[in-house]
């Protein structure tokens, strides 16, 4: 598997991702924001948490906006796989690959702890691996993730098997307490919490290796 | 010309800022404040001097980046 990890100036989990996806044995290429064209041939493109651009205007907006984005939601609409974490969920939000926003959360305060996910579908690369229903334990360090989408939009979501992962008890204010969803094509995915955080005992826990390991399974030799 | 954009979270969606700012006013003694909403205001220097044009323009801008019209209303005050 062929993996780009998009850099953003304020970028801060690029490396944490490039290191999981590294264990999992990806060949992974750090593609900073300028770059308007993505390596040749890459499989998996993955958008790390941090604070690109200072999280001025919104969170991602202006990073949604950069030259490597262009790159980011051609190679999305051919049918690559994408992976965007905390801030990589929020870019995508703002890109318009994955519908709905990421406001303030309700509680107003930054949370910064492991929580309780439940893997909602396990119909996509990156959930193949989980058991139906598993309950993971998955950190999430953010200000901005409490998830939004219109009524319609959601019943859409709910339908079609989109939502990946749910909290357990809600940090946030998310929607349906929701943590994670897919595209249309399951290609890509959002989540809040970091499963890049979640790949080595060190960590306290190793609850997103499956998920490395369910893409690799999925775009290998790929 | 100049142009003022006024970006609010669209009614309906929950402005748990404007809510804190409802409580600590109300703490501070001001009575009588039912709803706070809070939101933000970006002004431009345009060089465009056609006010129609120049509304375009920035309509255009703010569908694009200066509002997410998912969860934001933004209005346009041209002078």
């Amino acid at each position: 598997m062929k993996a780009a990890v998009i850099v953003f100036p304020g970028s801060n989990c690029d490396r944490d991702l490039a290191v999981a996806l590294r264990a999992a044995g990806a060949d992974v290429t750090m593609v900073w924001h300028k770059d308007a064209v993505l390596p040749d041939r890459v499989d998996l493109v993955a958008v790390p948490g941090g604070f690109s651009f200072g999280d001025y205007l919104r969170c991602g907006a202006i990073a949604a906006q950069s030259p490597v984005c262009q790159g980011l939601v051609a190679h999305a609409r051919r049918g690559g796989y994408v992976l965007g974490v905390c801030n990589g969920f929020q870019v995508l939000a703002e890109t318009g690959l994955l519908p709905g926003a990421l406001m303030r959360n309700a509680g107003l305060k930054f949370v910064c702890r492991p929580v309780e996910l439940q893997v909602t579908t396990t119909d996509s690369a990156f959930t193949q691996a989980y058991r139906p229903g598993q309950r993971i334990t998955v950190p999430i360090a953010h200000h901005d993730g409490n998830y939004f989408v219109d009524a319609p939009t959601l019943e859409r979501l709910r339908g079609e098997d989109r939502i990946a992962f749910t909290y357990c008890d809600n940090p946030n204010g998310s929607v349906a307490d929701i943590a994670g969803i897919l595209s249309d094509n399951r290609r890509v995915l959002g989540m809040m919490p970091h499963p890049e955080r979640a790949v080595d005992p060190a960590h306290g826990g190793t609850d997103g290796v499956p998920m490395f390991a369910g893409l690799m399974a999925q775009l290998v030799g790929a | 010309m100049k142009a003022k954009v006024h970006v609010m979270l669209k009614q309906g969606v929950l402005d748990p800022q404007g809510e804190a700012v409802r409580h600590a006013l109300a703490a501070l003694g001001f009575q009588g404040v039912g709803g706070v909403r809070q939101g933000k205001v970006i002004e431009l220097d345009l060089a465009e001097t056609d006010a129609k044009r120049a509304e375009t323009q920035v309509r255009a801008m703010c569908e694009k980046l200066l509002a997410n019209t998912v969860i934001e209303s933004y209005a346009i005050e041209l002078a």
